[in-house]
């Protein structure tokens, strides 16, 4: 079971995606788990073939067991029908002891492909479910649902949610059909979602010395070439002024090392990539901080697509792993609500949060005159173990810079 | 499309973009963003949205000085007429 975030104790395995006998590659999904941030999608951390799985599907395990064994193919031992896995569970990590293998480790990932896939369809082995999205598989779990009964939608035949909820919708009287109570996310414990930021903030701010600094960025050149770029292109294509506050903070953490990392057994590591995580605000309460990989070396419109796609899989369920925690940083922009300034905490086991408040017009001093620019207020809480407010300065710095020529975002 | 067919297209896709509204009691004078708590990106999703259904491409300059449902329903009335 691997852990998903610094806060995370236990999860369930709720499916499965792979049986005895299939070859797998690393980054591939091939599970789906439960946790207190909705349903995650699982990647596996190497190449070969599903020999033995240990954990069954719904039950509910402590971070660091093993969940299936992979290996060359040579001692492949289908499902039992009769529940001794578990005990062969214990006794792999006996075996295994005293470090146990997690399944994925929440590792750099491997470079992304072009576009993002929010949900990567498997080869289909005999013995698996059919590919489905998270939000159907659980959708369907509701409500009592065989997938193979579900004919996909989506690319390559992937059972999307609506292909399910159109099934319900035919099962259920027509009485019930127009609910219109708010539907809370699939596989979604706000109280569980409450006890794990109130865990890790504690943490934070138990264990780490933050320090903050903030500046006022000149916005004019950032809206002009905004304004410039989106005034011909439909709202599909437009860029918002987020990407380029996370364009120009993931370059600003690619050459400030000491802000992109984690903080682990009383050492920093450096991360080998600017995975920047992105606060993003539940609808129906909660938070979370998926990443985006390698945000330092994405296109604007292709950081625009991300975290699109991002945001709508964070609110409906689809995350992956990898996403979840392999923040090596993270950025919240909380002036969309009308802040001013945000004063952040660390997510640990990163040391650094970057706030962006609103951008708005303000008094500024030009040369001699006084003029009205648009503007916004930048923060940085940062670890003191790792580095002193002298890096943090020079960091929000070169954010400022960048974000005075937009052209070369 | 006469208004309240619009409004009913509209309210779809705002329940598609924020499942919490009760689009059933939605106030066609309350800001969005303050009211029923959009951001941009809901923003941006709502004008794909109406651009994809409707054909009408509102201008983030446009968008800048709509606030409430009602404005946009003033908006794409009179832009789908032309």
């Amino acid at each position: 079971m691997p852990s998903l975030g610094a806060d995370m104790e236990t999860g369930t395995l709720v499916e499965w995606q792979i049986a005895p006998g299939d070859h797998v590659h690393k980054g591939q999904v091939v599970a789906v788990v439960e946790t207190a941030k909705g349903a995650i999608d699982v990647e596996v951390f190497a190449d070969g073939v599903v020999e033995e799985i240990y954990v069954e599907a719904n039950t509910k395990v402590p971070v660091g067991t093993p969940l299936a064994r992979i290996g060359a193919g040579a001692d492949v031992r289908p499902v039992e029908a009769e529940g001794t896995t578990a005990e062969r569970a214990r006794a792999a990590e006996a075996k295994e002891s005293p470090q146990p293998e997690r399944e994925p480790e929440p590792e750099p990932q491997p470079r992304p492909t072009a576009k993002p896939e929010p949900q990567r369809a498997p080869a289909r082995a005999p013995g698996t479910s059919p590919p489905a999205s998270p939000a159907a598989r659980l959708r369907a779990r509701e409500a009592g649902i065989d997938l193979a009964t579900v004919e996909g939608s989506g690319p390559d035949g992937v059972i999307v949610l609506q292909d399910v909820e159109a099934l319900v919708t035919e099962r259920e009287p027509p009485a019930r059909a127009p609910a219109r109570a708010p539907a809370p996310r699939p596989g979604f414990d706000a109280t569980e979602m409450r006890r794990a930021i109130a865990a890790a903030m504690s943490r934070s701010k138990r264990e780490i010395p933050h320090y903050y600094l903030a500046t006022t960025i000149d916005l004019k050149a950032a809206e002009a070439w905004l304004d410039n770029y989106n005034h011909d292109r439909p709202p599909a294509e437009r860029v918002l002024l987020s990407a380029l506050f996370m364009k120009a903070t993931a370059i600003a953490l690619a050459s400030h090392r000491s802000l992109n990392g984690h903080y682990v057994d009383d050492e920093f590591v450096h991360a080998d990539a600017v995975n920047l995580g992105m606060a993003i605000h539940l609808r129906g309460g909660g938070l979370v901080a998926p990443a985006i990989l390698d945000a330092d070396t994405l296109a604007l419109p292709e950081l625009m697509t991300r975290l699109q796609d991002l945001v709508q899989r964070a609110r409906s369920g689809g995350l992956r792993g990898s996403e979840i925690s392999g923040a090596s940083a993270t950025l919240t922009a909380l002036g969309e609500r009308g802040v001013d300034t945000v004063w952040g905490v660390i997510h640990p086991p990163q040391v650094a949060m970057i706030g962006f408040g609103r951008p708005t017009p303000r008094p500024m001093a030009i040369g001699d005159a006084l003029a009205v620019r648009p503007a916004v207020n930048v923060s940085l809480a940062a670890d003191h173990r790792v580095c002193d407010g002298h890096l943090g300065a020079l960091f929000l710095g070169e954010i400022d810079r960048r974000l005075q020529q937009p052209e070369d975002l | 499309m006469n208004r309240q067919q619009l409004r009913t297209t509209l309210l779809e896709e705002l329940a598609n973009i924020a499942p919490d509204i009760d689009t059933d009691d939605v106030d066609d004078n309350a800001r969005l963003r303050d009211e029923y708590d959009l951001d941009s990106m809901d923003a941006m999703n709502l004008l794909t949205a109406i651009h994809e259904r409707l054909g009408i491409n509102i201008s983030e300059r446009d968008y800048a000085r709509m606030h409430t449902l009602g404005d946009l329903l003033d908006y794409i009335g009179e832009h789908s007429q032309r």
